[in-house]
């Protein structure tokens, strides 16, 4: 397990390191902030000065070396446009993204696992058939139309829910709910998939035959096995929801992380990106990493077989 | 099974041994979701194409005095906030859309497979540096990227192609070089192999042509997402530059209507939505098929 463990974890940072070299090269790509910063009457002179100031006259490799020695402190640099420490800012705007993420998983979690359960258990029954459907049409709606079509349903013609904005939690029921539809449909499909083929197996008409009733059968022998890839399609998600988030946020002027990068890349403020992405990635990764410990503690078969 | 979690198309259902009574039925099923999906997105395409040159408005003419008209026989879809015809944009929406989607989707898959054969078949550094780079892709957020991408290279329906391909290829090369690896272990190649055949020759006679089904399944069912993708971009103004309509600008134009003008969003969105359904309904059902094939 240990050795399992140092290889996942040397391969992470590696990853994150090298996410950190596109991103560093891509924003710099991308256009000068110093034509964003300053007024356009501004001088060459001035333009070259900000530039000093900014740490942005030395060459890349100097520029990034620096920027990994103050990574190492946990330092990511100044945001140009909000002129204080990038990170605390990156940091601030984690909890609603969060929180909306968090929830949508939960409810896709919540739909599609039992859906799927149910949808494996009697072939053809109307969960099967209904679930088909959704299946189908779930993975077929962009995050972003779903939203558009529940605000026009829940707040313009019912004026159930609010129609933007970030506050309560009937703030965040559709903001969520349109993100969670996509991976919802996922997770139904594979649920049902990973339980149909769990049903078929020697242990199951082992159990079948003890006496055991439909019912334990189901949730202790085959959801519990075919648990294995419904966890790391859950884990999966997550870093599509936190990218979905983008455009959910746009539509329902949520106030989170996809907006204050997809701003400050429009503002080339370069700190700021680079810190937002960073986090993003080691996000991603820790999750991914605790998925792959979990999966090797639950089936000592991913352990033994790398 | 699904690496990346965005397809759950090829799920275990290929390894299904159903009773016979449901052997016969299912085929079926499959059949009726396959030719569904061909004919929604045939209708789709021909109305793409045709569509413009049937339809009496042009795609940009701004008529002041018939602004925001609900559907009508006039207007199939109303009218947008400067007097558009909705339909007739809706419909040269779907020429950009769908030519970037069949642009991107060939692109990032050839490139993908390219990529994914050469490094399950070379190996080495080569294999290591290609699939840490598709892991980094997968770390950072995709529309994050997509947007930084556009940045550097500007918007615009060609780079636009360029950005969904640079983000897409992984995908590809993932699944291909864990099919291809498994293949260059079966025993037709390693008989290739002591009869005395050349690298590339195994590769292009024997292990390519047997990529094929995988291959038309991954890019079916990519043409949605990659559908998606773009529009999304151009909903957050990142894609298609206006005045040239598309379906995510249409739908972040209509988006300030949505109480007054349903049409505006709901029905361009509802057209794109026909469009990733009828490409994930053809997906699933070549994906099962071929899963099926292989099973027997």
């Amino acid at each position: 397990m240990g050795g399992f463990l140092l290889r996942r974890l040397a391969g992470s940072v590696a990853t994150i390191l090298l996410a950190s070299l596109v991103i560093f090269v891509l924003i710099r790509l991308v256009g000068d902030p110093t034509h964003l910063m300053l007024p356009p009457e501004a001088t060459d002179d001035d333009r070259a000065l900000l530039r000093q100031e900014l740490g942005l006259d030395r060459p890349m490799v100097v520029q990034y070396a620096t920027f990994l020695f103050d990574l190492l402190r946990g330092d990511m640099g100044e945001s140009f446009s909000y002129r204080q420490p990038a990170l605390p800012l990156v940091i601030s705007m984690l909890p609603p993204s969060l929180m909306l993420a968090g929830a949508a998983m939960l409810m896709a979690v919540a739909l599609g696992v039992p859906w799927g359960l149910l949808a494996a258990y009697r072939p053809d029954g109307w969960a099967d058939r209904t679930g088909r459907v959704f299946a189908v049409l779930g993975q077929s709606g962009p995050p972003f139309f779903v939203g558009l079509l529940l605000i026009r349903l829940l707040s313009v013609n019912w004026r159930l829910l609010p129609t933007s904005g970030y506050g309560d939690v009937t703030h965040l029921v559709m903001p969520a709910f349109a993100l969670s539809w996509y991976s919802a449909a996922g997770l139904l499909r594979l649920t049902r998939a990973s339980v149909t083929e769990a049903l078929r197996s020697d242990y199951i008409l082992t159990a079948r035959i003890k006496g055991v009733s439909d019912r334990a059968v189901l949730l202790r022998h085959a959801l519990r096995n075919a648990a294995l890839p419904i966890i790391t399609f859950t884990s999966s998600q997550f870093g599509i929801l936190l990218g979905s988030a983008v455009s959910i946020e746009a539509v329902f002027a949520w106030p989170g992380f996809g907006k204050l990068i997809v701003d400050a890349i429009s503002q080339l403020d370069y700190t700021v990106v680079q810190a937002g992405v960073v986090v993003a990635a080691v996000l991603f990764i820790a999750i991914n990493l605790c998925t792959d410990i979990l999966c090797a503690a639950l089936d000592p078969r991913i352990r033994l077989g790398s | 099974m699904a690496p990346d979690g965005l397809t759950v198309a090829t799920p275990v259902v290929r390894n299904q041994s159903p009773p016979r009574r449901r052997r016969v039925r299912l085929p079926s099923r499959r059949g009726l979701a396959l030719w569904s999906g061909v004919t929604l997105l045939a209708i789709i395409v021909l109305a793409s194409v045709l569509g413009p040159l049937t339809s009496p408005y042009a795609p940009n003419t701004i008529a002041l005095k018939a602004t925001l008209q609900p559907p009508s026989m006039l207007h199939w879809f109303g009218t947008d906030q400067l007097g558009r015809d909705v339909l007739t944009r809706t419909l040269y929406g779907g020429r950009v859309s769908l030519t970037i989607a069949a642009s991107t989707v060939v692109l990032a898959g050839l490139g993908g497979m390219f990529i994914g054969i050469a490094a399950a078949y070379l190996g080495g550094i080569f294999d290591m540096a290609v699939m840490r780079l598709a892991e980094v892709q997968y770390a950072l957020p995709a529309v994050i990227l997509a947007i930084l991408l556009v940045g550097v290279f500007g918007s615009g329906t060609a780079n636009v192609v360029l950005v969904l391909t640079l983000t897409n290829w992984p995908r590809f090369a993932r699944v291909i070089r864990a099919e291809a690896q498994s293949l260059s272990q079966r025993d037709f190649v390693l008989l290739a192999r002591m009869a005395g055949a050349s690298r590339l020759r195994i590769i292009l006679r024997h292990i390519a042509p047997n990529l094929r089904s995988t291959f038309f399944v991954l890019l079916t069912l990519d043409i949605g997402l990659i559908v998606t993708l773009e529009a999304t971009l151009s909903f957050l103004g990142l894609g298609v530059q206006p005045p040239t309509p598309s379906w995510g600008g249409m739908i972040a134009d209509g988006r300030g209507y949505l109480d007054r003008a349903w049409w505006t969003a709901i029905l361009p969105g509802s057209v794109l939505m026909l469009t990733v359904l009828a490409s994930n309904l053809i997906g699933d059902a070549l994906a099962t098929t071929a899963g099926t094939e292989r099973a027997e």
